[in-house]
C-alpha cells in the first residue's frame, strides 16, 4: 500500500484522506459505550409487552443502536425495568442486578417501575429505586414507544457527557426500603 | 328453569334432606354445610353433569357469626347451565378438599388460604401460594389495610413439595440434577418459575411457583369506585385489554340489570374480536420467538401494531385503552373508524396468510410442536382447561355459542376444534379463531346499528361534558354521581365471557356502596397452568418452552 503524506500544516481536518484523527479518550471510550448499549429487559408486566414494541418493527431501537438484546445481565449493560415489581420479585431483581458488570445504568419504565403507579397495594415495591438505583425515569403507563426511545437517548445523552451520578456511587443496597 | 327444579328434587331424595336453594341475579345458589360438602359435589359430579369447577371464591364477612363464605362455581357442558355452592365457615374451621373430586380446586384452595387464612382438610399442600413465604396476616380480610407492604429478605429457595403427598422426593441419590427456570428468565415470557428435576435431558418432576406479579387486584378493587376500577383490569391480560374491560361491565351491567344499546354492543363485540387476534398473534408470534423463528414474531408484530394504531384512533392509548364504561362505551368513535377497521381486516386475512406459510408446514416448527403436551378432553375439564386449550383436545364449548352475549348468536362465525390437545393443536385452532375473528368483525362492522354509544341513566353513566358545562341540570348529575357514585343494588353475580384464552368470569358482590365489596376474578390460565408440573413429566426441557408458549400463560392474569 502507498504510504500517505500526512500533513501538519493547520488544514489537517479538512484532509479527508488522513487516516488520523485526535480526541481524549474518555470521549471515544463514551462515544463506544453510547452507541453499543446492550440492553437487557427486565419486562415484568404490561410494560414488558410495550417494550416488545420498541423493539420490534415500527419502532425499532437498533436505529439507536440498542438492539443487542441480552436476557443475561452479564452481558448488558442497561437494565431496562419494564413493568410492576412486586415484593416477591424485588430480592430477585436486585440479585440480577448486582451480577451486571460496570458500567451499568438502568431505566424504570413506566409508573410502576418508576413509584408503584397506580397500584399501592400490600404487594407491590413502591419504584424500583428502592432496591436499585435509577438514571431515567419514563412515565407513562404503559409510557409509548417513542418515550422509552428518548429514555434510551436520554441515557446515551448521560454517557456522552460523563455525567456524575451520586445516586449510583453512594448507593447502599437496602437502605432505602 | 325446569333443570334447577328436577335437580332439588333428586338432591332431596338422594340426600333425603331439604336443601336450601336461592335465586339471586340469575344465578342458582345451593347452600350447604360444610360436612355434607364432599358428598354433594361428588354426587353433583357424577350424576348431574356438573363436570366443571368453575373457581373457588371466598368472601369475608367480618360482622356475621360465621365470617366466611365460600363460593363453589359449577358449570355442566352437557346441560350448559352453572351452580353455585356455598358453605359459611368460621376462622377456626376447616373445609374438606375438593381437589380429590375436582383437581383443579388445588390452586384455588390455596389461594384461599392465602387471602383468608382458610384452612382445607386433607390439602396436601396448604401453603401461601399468591403473597410471597414471609408475608403475615391475610391481605383480603376486611381489616388488612390495602396499602400495608411487608418487604421479602430472600427469594424461595429451590423446592419440589407439590406432591400429593406434600412431601418433597429425596432427590440426592437418585442423580438428579435440580434445574431452576426464571421467575427472570426469557422464554418464560415474564415472571413465571419452574423448578425441575432433571434426569439427564429429562423432566423427572417439575414445580411451579407463581405471584411474582401479584398486583394486589382484587384488593384494589374493593378500595376503589366502580367506574375506576376498570383500569385495573387493563392490566389483568395485557394483551387482549379490552376483553376484561367488556367482561368487568358486563358484570356490574347485569348486577345493576341493564342492557346496553345496540351500538355499544357492536363495539364491544368489534374490541374483543380485535383483542382475540391481538392476543393470538402475541401466543403464535412468541411462541415461534422462543424456538427460534424470530421471522415469525416480526411478522405477527407489524399486525398488531396496526391494531394498536386502531385503538389508539378510538381512544388515545395503545395497549391499556379502558374503553368501556358501565353501561356502554366511553366515546363515539372516530369518524370513519368502522372503515379503517375493514381496511385492516383485509391486510390481516394476509397477514394470517403469512403466518400460516412461516410456520404451519415447516418442518421445525411440526417437530417441536407435535406430541408435546397432549392432554385430552376428560383430563383437560378436570383440570379446569378452557377456550384454545380446551377446544384442541376436541370439545366444542365456546362462551359465545353457547351462552351467546352482545348478539354473537345472530353472528355467522365457526368455532374450530383440534383432534389430539398438543402444542400443534392449539396452534391451528388459534390460527383459525383470528380467520373466524376477522369474519366477526367484518359482518359487525358492515351494518354497525345507529344510536347512543352508552345508556343516559343520570345514576349510572356521567352526562356528556357538554352537558355539564351548558346546563344546571347536567352539572348536578354529574356531581351527584361523582359523589355518591355508581350504586349497584345490594346482591351478587357470576358473569363470564369467552376471552382468548379462556373462559374470564368475574364474581361481584355488592354491599349497595359505590365500591365492590368483593370481586373475583376466574383468569382463564390459572387453572391451566396449575396443570403444567403433570403435563411436562418425562418430557425435555426444550418441551417445557414449547407448551409454555402454547398454553399462553400471561403472568398478568395468572397472579393478579
Ligand atoms: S406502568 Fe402501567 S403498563 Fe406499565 S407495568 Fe405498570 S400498570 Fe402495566
Amino acid at each position: 500500500m502507498e504510504e500517505k503524506k500526512i500533513s501538519l500544516s493547520n488544514d489537517k481536518f479538512q484532509n479527508l484522506e488522513s487516516p488520523f484523527f485526535t480526541s481524549r479518550m474518555d470521549r471515544i471510550v463514551a462515544w463506544s459505550r453510547r452507541n453499543s448499549l446492550w440492553p437487557m429487559t427486565y419486562g415484568t408486566a404490561c410494560c414488558g409487552i410495550e417494550i416488545m414494541s420498541v423493539l420490534g418493527p415500527r419502532y425499532d431501537l437498533a436505529r439507536f443502536g440498542a438492539e443487542v438484546v441480552r436476557f443475561s445481565p452479564r452481558q448488558s449493560d442497561l437494565m431496562i425495568v419494564a413493568g410492576t415489581i412486586t415484593e416477591k420479585m424485588a430480592p430477585i431483581i436486585s440479585r440480577v442486578y448486582e451480577q451486571m458488570i460496570e458500567p451499568k445504568y438502568v431505566i424504570a419504565m413506566g409508573a410502576c417501575a418508576s413509584s408503584g403507579g397506580f397500584y399501592r397495594a400490600y404487594h407491590v415495591l413502591q419504584g424500583v429505586d428502592k432496591v436499585i438505583p435509577v438514571d431515567v425515569y419514563v412515565p407513562g403507563c404503559p409510557p409509548t414507544p417513542e418515550a422509552v426511545i428518548d429514555g434510551v437517548m436520554a441515557i446515551q445523552k448521560m454517557i456522552t457527557e460523563n455525567r456524575p451520578r451520586p445516586y449510583k456511587d453512594q448507593w447502599k443496597p437496602g437502605a432505602y426500603r | 328453569m325446569s333443570s334447577i327444579k328436577q335437580l332439588k328434587q333428586d338432591l332431596n331424595q338422594r340426600f333425603k334432606k331439604e336443601f336450601v336453594f336461592n335465586q339471586i341475579c340469575h344465578s342458582h345458589i345451593l347452600e350447604l354445610e360444610t360436612g355434607e360438602l364432599t358428598s354433594v359435589l361428588q354426587y353433583l359430579k357424577k350424576y348431574q353433569s356438573f363436570d366443571f369447577l368453575m373457581c373457588v371464591t371466598g368472601v369475608h364477612y367480618p360482622e356475621r357469626e360465621k365470617e366466611f363464605e365460600v363460593c363453589y362455581e359449577l358449570f355442566s357442558v352437557k346441560k350448559i347451565s352453572r351452580l353455585r355452592i356455598k358453605v359459611f365457615v368460621k376462622e377456626e374451621e376447616v373445609i374438606p378438599t375438593a381437589q380429590f373430586i375436582y383437581p383443579t380446586a388445588d390452586w384455588f384452595e390455596r389461594e384461599i388460604y392465602d387471602m383468608y387464612g382458610l384452612k382445607f382438610k386433607d390439602h396436601p399442600n396448604m401453603k401461601r401460594i399468591l403473597t410471597h413465604h414471609q408475608f403475615k396476616g391475610y391481605p383480603l380480610r376486611k381489616d388488612y389495610p390495602a396499602d400495608l407492604q411487608q418487604h421479602l429478605s430472600e427469594s424461595l429457595e429451590f423446592s419440589m413439595d407439590n406432591e400429593p403427598d406434600g412431601k418433597a422426593p429425596d432427590f440426592k441419590d437418585k442423580d438428579l440434577i435440580p434445574l431452576n427456570i426464571g421467575p427472570s428468565h426469557p422464554a418464560t415470557h415474564g415472571t413465571l418459575r419452574i423448578m425441575a428435576l432433571m434426569d439427564g435431558e429429562k423432566i423427572y418432576r417439575a414445580n411451579v411457583e407463581i405471584g411474582y406479579l401479584h398486583r394486589c387486584f382484587e384488593k384494589m378493587a374493593e378500595v376503589h369506585p366502580y367506574n375506576q376500577v376498570i383500569p385495573y383490569t387493563d392490566r389483568l391480560n395485557y394483551c387482549s385489554s379490552p376483553m376484561n374491560n367488556v367482561g368487568y361491565c358486563k358484570t356490574v351491567e347485569e348486577l345493576l340489570d341493564v342492557e346496553i344499546p345496540p351500538k355499544a354492543q357492536a363495539m364491544r363485540i368489534i374490541l374483543c374480536e380485535l383483542s382475540r387476534i391481538i392476543d393470538h398473534i402475541v401466543c403464535i408470534g412468541a411462541a415461534a420467538f422462543d424456538l427460534g423463528a424470530l421471522t415469525g414474531f416480526f411478522q405477527a408484530f407489524t399486525y398488531r401494531e396496526k391494531v394498536y394504531t386502531l385503538f389508539e384512533k378510538l381512544c388515545g392509548a395503545r395497549l391499556t385503552v379502558s374503553m368501556t364504561r358501565v353501561g356502554g362505551m366511553a366515546n363515539e368513535p372516530p369518524k370513519n373508524w368502522f372503515k379503517d377497521i375493514l381496511q385492516f381486516c383485509k391486510e390481516m386475512k394476509g397477514g394470517i396468510k403469512d403466518i400460516d406459510t412461516l410456520l404451519t408446514y415447516n418442518k421445525i416448527w411440526m417437530q417441536r410442536n407435535q406430541k408435546v403436551g397432549v392432554i385430552d378432553t376428560e383430563q383437560a375439564i378436570s383440570w379446569g382447561y378452557t377456550g384454545p386449550c380446551l377446544r384442541s383436545t376436541g370439545l366444542n364449548l365456546d362462551l359465545r355459542k353457547v351462552e351467546p352475549y352482545y348478539g354473537y348468536e345472530s353472528l355467522d362465525f365457526e368455532i374450530p376444534v383440534g383432534t389430539t390437545g398438543d402444542a400443534y393443536d392449539r396452534y391451528l385452532v388459534r390460527l383459525e379463531e383470528m380467520r373466524q375473528s376477522v369474519k366477526i368483525i367484518e359482518q359487525v362492522c358492515k351494518n354497525v346499528p345507529a344510536g347512543d354509544y352508552t345508556i343516559r341513566d343520570k345514576d349510572i353513566v356521567l352526562p356528556e361534558k357538554k352537558e355539564v358545562y351548558g346546563n344546571i341540570e347536567g352539572l348536578m348529575n354529574h356531581f351527584m354521581l361523582v359523589i355518591h357514585g355508581l350504586r349497584p343494588p345490594k346482591g351478587e353475580c357470576y358473569s363470564a365471557t369467552e376471552a382468548a384464552n379462556g373462559e374470564l368470569g368475574f364474581y361481584l358482590v355488592s354491599d349497595g356502596g359505590p365500591k365492590p365489596y368483593r370481586l373475583k376474578v376466574r383468569p382463564p390460565c390459572f387453572p391451566i397452568y396449575q396443570s403444567f408440573p403433570h403435563c411436562i413429566q418425562g418430557f425435555l426441557t426444550s418441551d417445557a418452552i414449547t407448551l409454555l408458549g402454547s398454553m399462553n400463560i400471561i403472568a398478568g392474569e395468572l397472579d393478579r
